[in-house]
């Protein structure tokens, strides 16, 4: 059987699959629209807001920064999992005892101000859609490249089937999607992972891998893998960082950002009781942990695996010929994302760091510069490939991929769908819609944001690995700190909570529209974007943890000087600190 | 009335204590040994790299998890002991 037809096999199946769960599980209620009802057991949560929270960046692009960073991107590992020990103490379980449908009802409640709710509803739109465009793009490379469907096609496809589930089914069909996209993903993940590490290093647990002997030179893997890119003039893949600032405030803008991602946050609002909101966020954990400690493995053995096979003898003998390469070499540059120029002309690949410092070497050794460029996300595609694995295994990586962006893309859609209908329809324009009419209008502005997100899939706007770093700056500066304020303060009242969010989400998105051009437009930068230029050493995308800091500051200093909050304000605060007393997730 | 409002003050308290130390464990294995502390933790070799790096690719997440467990399961029982948790 061709690879085509397995690839067709494997997506086609766990396609079924989701539109059969759409079917089963249609929502009939606004409360099953949002909040699935209200009675998902915590750990099938956990298993969803796993899917939910791993996107096509954890699935595709995570081991290639990884590998391509060695420690010093560690901050994607720690950032991307420490969010939810801050979930987990300060948000979910009080937002869950609250009781309500959205990110901004709390907000809007909380600061007794629809401003602040409309702040929160722009901030959540802007943060979810920037982040969704990125689930599309990957959807398109996904069947691009394994289905071998023009682009659009793919995404069309894409689009229709979250379409069935997420309209018809709302929260409730998407948590269950969600569960079986984890299975998926989480299997195609693993599989080639274990075989991987089963081949370099004899032990078949990926993580225990990473840190035992390389069989081949019986040397430890990292310290093999730091010898081979140091004769190719790269940095040791365990080198520390001299930036520590920097790493720390990159580090806590992720975790911040994650805690404060409002897709996220509202799968917390479907568990029955408060007590399993806190469960739930432990096996969610869990979840993506098994993903999450996988990844460095990966990521290590695959840059392992991609020097050998370039260096056959060895980093310091003759280099592959290109007429020998194999063939997902050959495939891989059919996408464009593999590139080979013979700069020396000796027919073969020399690949290394190309850097003023290793050019004495490389010229002593007959190369002109580096010949190959490797897209950092297509090693977690490739792996199987690289690692000569049987064609099924290539087939669930295709159906794998699909499965993190997708369940992602449903989550952030819905977050934006319930956004525009329960906060702006119900919330602002019409307070006396009933339940069928809200929900129908869920429905509709559900279809139009994945209309609009398939739109902009197609035409992506040339800076969508700068915008994903918005979407977390914005979350982190905006939404965390207006939540965390709400439930640990009495003290902060509407106008304190309104400046501090503007304040910390127009700090963050200035700092970085300065560094990456205003808009994203290219060549308006201000500045370069070289650490040289940077603030005290802080890079834009780790702006984020400064922007929450300027948002607590402004919040805090403008409350004090204003009228403390009501009392039925601080009635609620006091409630929501106790769990007896919530019930389900309710609308009003 | 008064009784009720002085167990949930202590409860308050004790959910911020808690709350303070695990944030304080979740700070010191990510911030501080897999980041700032690692040039002292360079003396302590883990398979083929040193204790710091570890911490930054792996444990860090495992204290995570041990983290949340704990405190949820701290925190259930506390609502049980001041008669909070739900029915």
């Amino acid at each position: 059987m061709s690879q085509f037809a397995i690839n067709l096999i494997f997506v086609g199946a766990s396609f079924a699959l989701y539109i059969g769960i759409a079917i089963w599980a249609r929502a009939g209620s606004t409360k099953e629209f949002y909040v699935a009802g209200g009675g998902v057991n915590p750990i099938t949560n956990g298993m969803a807001t796993a899917a939910d929270w791993m996107s096509a960046a954890s699935f595709i692009s995570m081991a290639g920064l990884i590998a391509a960073g060695g420690y010093a991107n560690s901050s994607f590992l720690m950032g991307w999992t420490g969010g939810y020990v801050l979930l987990a103490m300060l948000l979910a379980p009080y937002l869950r005892k609250f009781g309500k449908f959205t990110v901004p009802d709390f907000i809007g409640d909380r600061f007794y101000s629809t401003s602040a709710r409309l702040v929160a509803v722009a901030c959540l739109i802007i943060a979810s859609v920037t982040y969704v465009i990125g689930q599309m793009t990957g959807a398109g490379v996904a069947f691009s490249r394994f289905l071998e469907v023009e682009n659009d096609t793919g995404l069309l496809i894409a689009a229709v089937v979250v379409f069935m589930y997420a309209v018809m089914g709302g929260m409730k069909g998407i948590t269950y999607t969600q569960v079986a996209q984890y299975v998926v993903l989480i299997i195609a993940y693993t599989i080639p992972a274990v075989f991987i590490s089963l081949q370099l290093t004899g032990n078949p647990i990926p993580p225990l891998g990473l840190f035992s002997t390389h069989t081949e030179s019986g040397m430890p893997l990292l310290q093999k893998l730091d010898e081979v890119v140091r004769e190719l003039g790269f940095q040791d893949y365990t080198a520390d960082v001299s930036n520590k600032l920097n790493m720390v405030l990159f580090t806590l803008s992720l975790m911040i950002g994650t805690a404060g991602l409002p897709h996220v946050i509202i799968r917390f609002f479907t568990v029955p009781k408060v007590a399993d909101a806190r469960w739930s966020a432990g096996w969610a954990l869990v979840f993506i942990a098994l993903l999450y400690l996988t990844a460095p493995a990966v990521a290590s053995m695959a840059r392992l695996n991609l020097l050998t096979t370039i260096y056959p003898a060895g980093p310091t003998a003759e280099a592959i010929h290109y007429d020998e390469r194999p063939d997902w070499i050959r495939t891989w540059e059919n996408t464009g994302l593999i590139r080979f120029n013979d700069k020396n002309g000796d027919g073969r690949i020399q690949m290394y760091n190309d850097v003023p410092a290793f050019q004495e070497t490389a010229e002593a050794r007959g190369w002109a510069g580096n010949e190959l460029t490797v897209n950092n996300d297509i090693l977690v595609l490739a792996n199987p490939e690289i690692a000569n694995l049987p064609g099924w295994v290539i087939g669930l990586i295709a159906a794998g991929g699909l499965a993190a962006a997708l369940s992602t893309a449903a989550g952030l859609l819905l977050a934006i769908s319930s956004a525009v209908s329960h906060d702006l329809i119900k919330g602002s324009i019409n307070p006396n819609i009933s339940d069928k009419g809200e929900l129908l209008a869920a429905r509709i502005s559900m279809g139009v944001a994945i209309v609009v997100a398939t739109w902009l899939g197609m035409n992506p706007p040339g800076f969508a690995a700068q915008v994903v770093a918005l979407a977390f700056g914005i979350a982190a500066a905006s939404i965390f700190p207006a939540l965390m304020m709400g439930i640990f303060s009495k003290r902060v009242n509407s106008k304190g909570a309104i400046a501090g969010m503007l304040a910390g989400l127009i700090s963050t998105v200035v700092y970085i529209f300065l560094y990456l051009g205003w808009f994203f437009i290219p060549g308006t930068a201000t500045f370069a974007n070289v650490e040289a230029n940077w603030l005290f050493g802080i890079s834009p995308l780790s702006f984020g943890a400064v922007g929450a800091m300027i948002n607590f500051a402004v919040a805090f200093a403008v409350s004090a000087m204003t009228e403390e909050p009501p009392q039925e304000i601080q009635d609620l605060v006091e409630s929501v600190r106790f769990p007896r007393g919530a019930g389900v997730a309710t609308g009003h | 009335m008064v009784e009720h409002k002085k167990n949930a003050a202590a409860y308050w308290k004790a959910n911020l204590k808690l709350i303070w130390i695990s944030l304080a464990i979740w700070a010191l294995v990510s911030y501080g040994f897999g980041i700032l502390l690692r040039p002292f933790l360079s003396g302590i070799a883990v398979g083929g790299t040193d204790l710091g790096f570890w911490f930054a690719q792996q444990g860090s997440i495992l204290t995570f998890i041990g983290l949340i467990f704990f405190y949820a399961w701290r925190m259930n029982k506390l609502d049980k002991e001041f008669g909070l948790d739900e029915e």
